[in-house]
């Protein structure tokens, strides 16, 4: 069964329309990529799947469950979501430990005490962070904060939405290595939206190039990797990348 | 380890001992700087005498020697006597109860009124923000101590009223702070992320947007306190507020009014304790702002 599946996906903001007509599956346990240039739509497609983004037509469902447009609490404990910026999604006034309990509370799950610790530890937070501020960590400590918080309700899906732009090299390739240990221990799924292509030929199984809303191919990282992709658009992110990677 | 390094400790091993070292570290803070210090100073004495008002009154409050009547301040009567012979000095000390009463119910009607009205208004925005804001401007609208007139004359005079009325006048202040402070983090990705753990409008704004509204809305507080004692000592002189005998340091004024001329003390002694501890609320409130708001660079 698809893990995510997307019909005839038309998002909006207000009159806007942002993303047309896409349509995607995406199996059980794969990793995803999402690829395309700033404004091309791709945070939009995680934003409708969370719920964020409420303006859409056509149909989204995750397990073969058609969800509706609003956040609700049986697809929240199903599919999270961690974002860009993680010095901005952590509440500035809330310790790690009031961070990662909130969801258990939402949800009306017991064993905080026990099961924060365990969270920090899958996430490769030492425990003396327990009850600090965001303001006392670092950037890749808060992202660590963030994913764990994301895992908190143990949901099958973690959408990504360039987990690793906002981070130093350095940390962005512990990031990586934690979301690929933490796939493979916890059979996630991931959607990973980003515009660096490495990341993606380090983590996905596949991709899809979006450009102005649409997709313009869908192929296996194999591809990426080889440099066999169709679309003339998807050739030409490639060569971006790699220009700017070699300057 | 001592309690000191207990507290400032940078790993805290449990709720407890961190939320103690917050709060220890914007008291230290607060103790850096000396205006604040002064104002809390100030207020501590203030609620010093109003809890223990009769340790320090030398005489009864309310009964009076009509021989000793406005006796100059001296040995007998530290801030002189009244027109029916009462201690000022007493009088000031039982009417810090009184205003102290006034302070504290109307910060504690006014401000989570506000703090509320506005966090819902900034968060949902749209229609439920067009309706409350308009209401907030209705109240804005119109000047404080006419407002509360208003409402003294239509509830009947009295402490009661005149806290009622002054919290009602109070609050639109603390919404559309609380308004604007919610607006600009209502977008912010850490409160999304929290709606998508499935958390109710409701807990978001209290959980969430409150806690960070409300060190703007209590430095704000903090400095209208000295504006609600002038106001609740404004009704007080207009004979709206407390009623005689009681010692509201505003109908104590007022009663003076009679003899500013040849006995300056029975108007000016109950004024002075009107200046010092407005001034109180007002370094304390300015230390407040220094320490809690995260714009003017506070290092919290």
């Amino acid at each position: 069964m698809n893990a995510i599946s997307l019909r005839n996906l038309d998002i909006s903001y207000g009159d806007t329309l942002v993303v047309e007509g896409l349509s995607l599956d995406i199996a059980e346990g794969e990793c995803f990529g999402l690829v395309g240039e700033s404004g091309s739509g791709k945070s939009t497609v995680l934003r409708a799947i969370t719920g964020l983004a409420p303006d859409w037509e056509g149909e989204i469902s995750l397990f073969g469950k058609a969800r509706g447009k609003r956040i609700d609490r049986t697809f929240a404990a199903l599919c999270q979501m961690v974002f860009q910026d993680p010095y901005g999604s952590l509440h500035p006034r809330q310790t790690v430990d009031a961070t990662l309990s909130e969801p258990l509370t939402i949800h009306g799950i017991g064993g905080a005490d026990q099961r924060v610790p365990e969270m920090m530890d899958a996430c490769g937070l030492d425990p003396k962070f327990r009850f600090r501020l965001p303001h006392q960590l670092s950037g890749g400590q808060r992202q660590r904060v963030a994913i764990a918080r994301a895992l908190m309700l143990k949901p099958k899906i973690l959408l990504l939405d360039e987990p690793t732009s906002a981070l130093d090299v350095s940390v962005q390739a512990e990031i990586l290595n934690l979301l690929k240990r933490l796939r493979r221990e916890q059979g996630l799924t991931y959607i990973l939206v980003t515009h660096d292509l490495p990341v993606v030929s380090f983590l996905c199984d596949r991709l899809a190039v979006m450009r102005q809303g649409r997709i313009v191919e869908v192929a296996t990282v194999d591809a990426l990797k080889t440099n066999t992709m169709t679309a003339p658009y998807s050739r030409e992110l490639v060569e971006k990348s790699t220009t700017r990677l070699s300057a | 380890m001592t309690t000191r390094e207990w507290l400032l400790t940078e790993s805290p091993a449990s709720r407890m001992q961190a939320r103690l070292g917050r709060s220890y570290r914007v008291f230290m803070a607060l103790m850096r700087n000396p205006l604040a210090v002064i104002g809390a100073l100030i207020i501590l004495v203030l609620v010093v005498l109003a809890v223990f008002a009769p340790f320090f009154a030398t005489h009864s409050p309310y009964a009076g020697t009509l021989t000793d009547r406005l006796q100059p301040p001296g040995p007998e009567f530290w801030l002189g006597s009244d027109e029916l012979g009462r201690d000022i000095w007493s009088r000031i000390v039982y009417g810090a109860r009184i205003t102290l009463v006034i302070v504290l119910l109307v910060a504690a009607i006014a401000a989570p009124l506000g703090l509320i009205v506005g966090a819902i208004s900034g968060y949902f925005g749209g229609w439920t923000d067009r309706i409350l804001m308009g209401i907030t401007d209705v109240f804005l609208s119109m000047p404080k101590l006419i407002l509360a007139l208003a409402f003294v004359a239509a509830l009947g005079p009295g402490i009661e009223n005149a806290v009622i009325a002054i919290a009602i006048t109070s609050w639109p202040a603390y919404a559309r702070i609380a308004r604007a402070e919610t607006l600009t983090f209502r977008n912010s990705e850490f409160i999304a992320a929290i709606r998508l753990q499935g958390a109710s409008a409701a807990r978001v704004i209290l959980r969430h947007i409150l806690p960070l509204c409300s060190s703007s809305v209590i430095i704000r507080v903090t400095l209208d306190m000295a504006g609600i004692i002038l106001t609740a000592a404004g009704l007080g002189f207009l004979g709206l507020g407390a009623q005689p005998p009681l010692p509201e340091w505003g109908a104590m004024i007022s009663r003076g009014r009679a003899f500013i001329l040849d006995q300056w003390w029975v108007a000016t002694m109950p004024g002075f304790a009107i200046v010092i501890v407005s001034l109180g609320f007002c370094f304390l409130g300015d230390g407040l702002r220094d320490v809690l708001d995260p714009k003017s660079g506070g290092k919290q």
